[in-house]
């Protein structure tokens, strides 16, 4: 008999090595894509969240090759374009990425190397699941991971273009989608994420979201005691607040930070769409924002075909319409 | 609002591959997920764990092996994976992006496997035994020894030196391989001696 | 390090100057952002790069490559000006109030005794005054002109501000301001701490720049206490063990001396380090020479080591020359001086300066032997890859042999990291294919050595024949008996010198502290300053105790930690004349009126009355060092030298080239370039994501930074036409690469002596070898030159020109 895994309160732990029942399974979860009226569960987990605290970020990518060795991916190995981040973005084989730049703070005229860890969010209201058409490919448990089961993916890159912070990729080699799953594996087991734990200056921390938003307050409170009086948390109400939120010396200006969305919010249009019009509204989307990110869905054999994207460009038009109206 | 797309454009956008998920696929009836939801299998479940310290700068973080198979009873082990060690005093399971991708160091393709020669002048390596090799070495010691050993200056001082052959260290070696190679390097009289700690 | 990594917690301002630790040493720097989270500690970053280091500091200032001594001499100025002194340390623990013979003084640039013909200097008048009781003066007034204190006052007065912002480029106001930072740290209960690595030693004056910070950390009494200390952040894993073992041309373990041809017998050599102490009453812990030294020569020798041939002295090599350090060996072999050459775990043809001249010296070997876990580019440096290795493999006469070598991951034994703590390790996996432990091979090839000896006679036999050898396996030994040996056992019965009745140790058992060692035979033991590390109670290396009473950050019980567990070093001076903590919060030992105690090993006799010994027992005087007599070839106080390959002259005296004192071989001199013909000033250094160039090996590291690359401001890419990511070429007067450009806001132009100077950044991972893109290392460009006192090559300061290229043809 197994004894069944804690609910893990930090990634400062060693993981076990003996079988343990796992901490979550499938009884808890709370959203399953295109799948209405899911069973609530019986119990509520921990809220979990992983705090990434930009001002402590040396850009080590020690998460990066955490993430790697944990995941077993196989990013490839490109070329130097001119700057530090490698691969040159988020990939199916690369869940999170160091983004850095370069940013002179007109106030004081000094430069700023701002850094950072870009990846899921793990949104309380996920765009990724509310847009996914296939049934159980994406689901949120109570503790707020939302995880992909890519057995049930069709690669139909709706995610990519539901999610606000445009993070999940789609396999060329098996036409599913990859994001990081908040090692979901390891926080079953009572463990935190591989890049929590490996992060140097442990500017990437995990633990209940409670800890987490404390913690980040007293961090908020240091940088403003050094003079960075913008000072703040990120943790998006756009998307019902996230499990991987930041602290940012700049809060009132995110986009400084490669661009992360002031205000991100799910699409209007996806919020709006219930059954069958999922597909169509998501196909026009993925057009209209055809680009890198939904090369995947198009190289694929099947394809959305004339017919079907005259109609929902129709209702994607409705959608607009309407919602100017409102 | 309600647009009926026909059965042939879902097929067409799932794909045949996918058939067993198309129907749920279109938000159509009551299709379930094919998969129940659930995570990865733990990984390190049954592995062997072994302590050790990351070989690469000075820090010397503590880290620990994950293996199948176990060295200390004499069984063949592989190295599965590698994490920072959080009782460490130092570390404190943090690892940088060298140490949290160890394993790969470890299992790195261009690893040594077999020893090899390479003769005056050829193209490429080949390999060759490790008595071969050894016995070339010792054999070439000997006689660049005998040769070119100073025994004494010239006002007749006992020197005992030998420079034509010389010897580089490797800091990352432990203090035991060390103190071996001082030992046998020393006690021929090797003074082009020297380590990393040089550059 | 005198401190260890997780002391750094207890610092109040970290400055990080000739290093950077958040890209070299990420979790030990994960201590500078606990210090800064918990006590609020401020960091500061001295670079020529605004580097991760300064992504995440307080305070950051440029500087020209190769001028950080101008930089110290003038804080040092500043702090003394503004009365920023931490005066009982100065005058109790250092050698301020000594006085220096008449003599000696500078001018232009140089000190007294300069020959310039030798480019040595005669150091008869670097010292101090001796009185007739064979001690030295003090006026502990410090009025006296002649004393070390008013005479840095004078040799620090031309290091203005405006004289280091004319030579450094660093602006004046950041200076000041940085000034100021430091100089709060002057009081007895704020503490700085130093962190530095190869941007410091990597230069013709290197040992200088580590001078200047030490005596900076002097009088501002940050040496020896809690969140203090001159940390020295070493590069591989066991480069201390490496260094405390003597694994150089001139060592012996525990930093003893291998003899000169000048030593002729026992007695002269002895007589030479046992120094007498220099004050009353102190230590001068050298005395204790002898006992070391013969210990190691019966672990070496054994029974054939006796008191009767001066326990085996000749059985040592003596040099005549300084030092065969690598540089003087790729001379020689360059000259076909050397016929073979072993590089165990070493890849100098990517490592040591002037590649070219690198590959020439190996093309001259009868044969190389690589002992490698890797596919090194030194064990492949006769195969052609293109513009990476452009070499006539068919004409390169050196036989290689490639040895394949176990790695950590399948070996057992000890490493020392940079803050002196021995940790043990375990094998976790099987070596891959017929890799074998480096143990076994050396064992593998002395053992056939000795026998050809014994079986066919030779020149010299007998070191070698009478090496003590008592391994079980004499062809394998393994990793525990090797580690006793080192820590030394009774051969015969040791007493206590105060009570000869006390038995300390009977034969055979492992002593427990270098203090039980003897000069008569009866102790052996391989290196003393390990001694303790395997005692009768077992592996005190193996120590896995994480406990920390009161949070010091001083895990005495975690491993061992050389000397004798001590984990501050020179923590005395931590305390008062009278022995209570500078800070009691802070408080590492002290004096209860019969005894030092607290949370570290004191390192002075723990009876020992504070007013009477000095913190520094190491030394004769007991005191610290702001001037160093004869022990620095290149002056007692560190002044301001160009590198050999400058943008400007020396301001001093325009006929000094580089350090007056570095050893230059002529050929090389030849290829020392001028800023006319090679504008912009270059250094090298190492990113995170890799290291050095074993991590090109790993498809992971690959990944995260897969290609060569050079860094250069935004002004000089609009000035030369190079666009972000392009392709340049880079060259010095030595060599060529060719690279991708980053091109970025972390390099700015600097102003020079009234010049812009443009740095170009060189980061050195990448080779022919390997999982990553096939790239370049800086040294195919720096200078073959050495530092005057050590001989580290100067890669941290040199001239290169730059380029657009034409983009690399697709294969």
């Amino acid at each position: 008999m197994t004894e069944t895994a804690p609910q893990p309160k930090t990634a400062a732990a060693n993981p076990p090595v003996q079988a343990l029942d796992l901490g979550f399974d499938a009884r808890d979860v709370v959203r399953i894509s295109a799948t209405p009226d899911v069973p609530q569960p019986t119990r509520q987990l921990d809220k979990v969240a992983k705090l990434i605290d930009v001002s402590k970020c040396i850009g080590c990518k020690a998460c990066q090759s955490a993430c790697i060795e944990w995941n077993d991916t196989k990013p490839a190995v490109e070329d130097n374009v001119g700057t530090y981040e490698n691969p040159h973005d988020l990939t199916p084989e690369m869940f999170t990425l160091m983004r850095f730049s370069e940013w002179v703070n007109p106030e004081t005229d000094n430069l700023e190397w701002l850094i950072r860890k870009d990846g899921c969010m793990h949104c309380e209201d996920p765009g990724c699941l509310k847009a996914c058409p296939a049934p159980g490919a994406i689901v949120q448990y109570s503790n707020g991971i939302v995880d992909f089961i890519h057995e049930n993916c069709i690669g139909c890159g709706y995610c990519v273009t539901g999610c606000p912070f445009d993070i999940p990729r789609i396999s060329k080699v098996d036409h599913r989608s990859y994001k990081c799953t908040l090692c979901s594996d390891r926080v079953a087991v009572g463990q935190g994420p591989a890049c929590a734990k490996a992060c140097p200056t442990q500017a990437i921390v995990f633990g209940t979201k409670d800890d987490m938003i404390a913690h980040a307050n007293s961090r908020v409170e240091d940088l403003k005691s050094r003079g960075y009086d913008q000072a703040g948390i990120y943790d998006p109400p756009g998307v019902g607040g996230t499990h991987v939120f930041y602290v940012l010396h700049h809060a009132d200006k995110p986009s400084i930070y490669s661009n992360l969305p002031d205000n991100p919010r799910i699409s209007p249009i996806v919020e709006g769409w219930k059954g069958v019009t999922k597909t169509a509204g998501m196909a026009v989307m993925g057009i209209a924002a055809a680009g890198a990110a939904l090369a995947g869905f198009f190289m694929r054999p099947n394809r959305v075909d004339e017919h079907d994207e005259v109609e929902a460009e129709e209702l994607v038009e409705a959608e607009d319409h309407s919602r100017r109206e409102s | 609002m309600n647009i009926d797309l026909s059965r042939r454009g879902f097929l067409r956008l799932a794909g045949a591959g996918v058939a067993a998920t198309s129907l749920g696929a279109m938000g159509f009836g009551e299709a379930e997920a094919a998969e129940a939801a659930h995570v990865r299998a733990f990984k390190l479940f049954t592995t062997t764990e072994t302590r050790n310290t990351c070989p690469y700068c000075s820090v010397a973080c503590g880290v620990i092996m994950y293996s199948r198979g176990d060295v200390k009873v004499g069984e063949t082990a592989e190295l599965i994976h590698l994490e920072g060690d959080a009782d460490h005093p130092t570390n404190r399971g943090t690892l940088c992006p060298k140490g949290a991708a160890l394993k790969d160091f470890v299992k790195a393709p261009t690893r040594l496997t077999m020893p090899r020669h390479r003769a005056p002048g050829a193209s490429g390596f080949t390999e060759i035994t490790w008595d071969e090799a050894l016995d070339k070495i010792a054999r070439a010691l000997k006689d660049d020894r005998d040769q070119n050993m100073i025994l004494t200056n010239e006002d007749g001082v006992p020197v005992n030196r030998w420079t034509t052959t010389g010897f580089l260290a490797a800091s990352a070696t432990t203090n035991e391989t060390a103190w071996l190679t001082y030992k046998a390097v020393r006690s021929m009289g090797i003074v082009g001696f020297d380590n990393q700690a040089r550059v | 390090m005198t401190n260890s990594w997780t002391d750094i917690k207890n610092t109040d301002l970290v400055i990080v100057m000739g290093g950077n630790a958040a890209e070299a040493h990420p979790c030990g720097f994960k201590w500078v952002t606990e210090a800064k989270a918990h006590r609020g500690a401020k960091l500061i970053v001295v670079d020529p790069r605004y580097n991760r280091t300064a992504s995440v500091s307080d305070f950051y200032a440029p500087i020209r490559p190769g001028s950080d001594i101008a930089f110290l001499m003038g804080v040092i100025r500043w702090c003394i000006e503004n009365d920023k002194v931490q005066w009982d340390y100065v005058k109790n623990f250092t050698n301020a109030s000594y006085l220096i013979k008449d003599e000696f003084g500078w001018s232009d640039g140089l000190f007294t005794g300069y020959d310039e013909e030798k480019r040595d200097y005669d150091k008869a008048s670097w010292d101090y005054k001796i009185g007739d009781d064979g001690f030295a003066q003090v006026d502990t007034t410090l009025q006296d002109p002649r004393c070390v204190w008013n005479l840095l006052k004078a040799h620090v007065d031309v290091y203005t501000p405006e004289f280091v912002e004319r030579i450094c480029g660093t602006p004046k106001d950041k200076f000041l301001h940085i000034c100021e930072m430091i100089g709060e740290c002057s009081t007895p209960t704020k503490t700085m701490t130093s962190m530095y690595a190869l941007g410091w030693t990597q230069h013709s004056k290197g040992s200088q720049n580590i001078r200047g910070m030490a005596m900076l950390q002097l009088i501002l009494g940050n040496i020896g206490v809690r969140g203090g200390g001159m940390n020295a952040l070493r590069g591989h894993s066991n480069i201390q063990g490496l260094t405390d073992i003597g694994l150089m041309s001139n060592l012996i373990p525990g930093y003893l001396n291998i003899p000169t041809e000048k030593e002729t017998d026992w007695e002269t050599y002895l007589s030479t380090r046992t120094f007498k102490p220099l004050r009353p009453n102190q230590t001068s812990y050298w005395q204790n020479y002898p006992n070391f030294m013969v210990s190691f020569m019966k672990a070496m020798w054994g029974d054939t080591a006796t008191e009767e041939n001066d326990w085996a002295y000749h059985y040592l090599p003596k040099l005549d020359v300084p030092n065969y350090d690598i540089l003087r060996m790729f001379e020689l072999m360059k000259h076909g001086q050397i016929n073979y050459y072993f590089c165990q775990g070493f890849n100098p043809l990517l490592s040591f300066p002037n590649r070219g001249k690198v590959t020439d010296a190996l093309s001259k070997l009868k044969m190389l032997v690589v002992m490698d876990p890797l596919e090194t580019e030194t064990a492949h440096f006769w195969e052609n890859h293109g513009i990476h290795n452009d070499v006539d493999t068919a004409s390169i006469q050196t036989e290689v042999l490639e040895l394949p070598t176990t790695c950590f991951a399948e070996d057992e034994g000890a490493l020392v990291n940079s803050g002196r703590w021995l940790q043990w390790h375990w094998p976790g996996a099987t070596p891959p294919g017929e890799a074998k432990h480096d143990t076994w091979i050396m064992a593998q090839i002395w053992t056939r050595v000795r026998q050809l000896y014994l079986d066919e006679g030779g020149v010299f036999p007998d070191p070698i024949v009478n090496l003590n050898w008592e391994y079980a396996d004499p062809g394998d030994p393994k990793a525990d008996e090797l580690a006793r040996e080192m820590n030394g056992r009774a051969l015969g019965t040791v007493y206590d010198p105060a009570d000869p009745t006390k038995v300390l140790a009977d034969p055979g058992k492992q002593l427990s502290s270098f203090g039980q060692l003897r000069a008569d035979g009866s102790t052996m033991a391989g290196c003393w300053i390990y001694t303790g590390s395997w005692t009768e109670d077992g592996n005190m290396m193996a120590r896995r105790d994480n406990n920390d009473p009161d949070s010091t950050g001083a895990y005495q019980n975690w491993a061992f930690s050389w000397p004798a567990n001590r984990r501050i070093l020179y923590n005395r001076a931590s305390c008062d004349l009278q022995g209570k903590p500078w800070d009691p919060s802070r408080k590492l030992i002290e004096w209860t009126g019969e005894k030092w105690e607290g949370y570290d090993v004191p390192d002075i006799a723990p009876t020992a009355k504070p007013e009477d010994v000095g913190p520094f027992i190491m030394n004769p005087e007991g005191a610290s060092r702001l001037f160093t007599r004869g022990m620095m070839r290149d002056g007692p106080f560190p002044i301001h030298m160009e590198p050999f390959e400058s943008p400007i002259a020396n301001v001093f005296n325009p006929k000094i080239k580089g350090n007056p004192v570095a050893r230059v071989f002529a050929d090389d001199a030849e290829d020392f370039a001028t800023s006319e013909e090679f504008p912009l000033v270059a250094t090298s250094y190492r990113l995170t994501e890799h290291f050095h160039y074993w991590t090109k090996h790993n498809p992971v590291n690959a990944t995260l930074q897969p290609q060569f690359f050079v860094e250069i401001s935004e002004e000089l890419a609009a000035e030369r036409g190079i666009s972000l990511g392009g392709r340049v070429r880079v060259w010095s007067k030595r060599g060529e690469v060719w690279a991708k450009a980053v091109v970025t806001k972390r390099i700015r132009p600097l102003t020079v002596d009234g010049k812009t100077v443009h740095v170009v950044g060189i980061p050195l991972h990448w080779g022919f070898m390997g999982a990553a893109k096939k790239g370049f290392g800086p040294n195919s460009l720096t200078p073959f030159v050495g530092d005057a006192n050590v001989e580290t090559p100067e890669f941290k300061a040199f001239l290169v020109n730059i380029e657009p290229a034409a983009e690399e043809p697709v294969a």
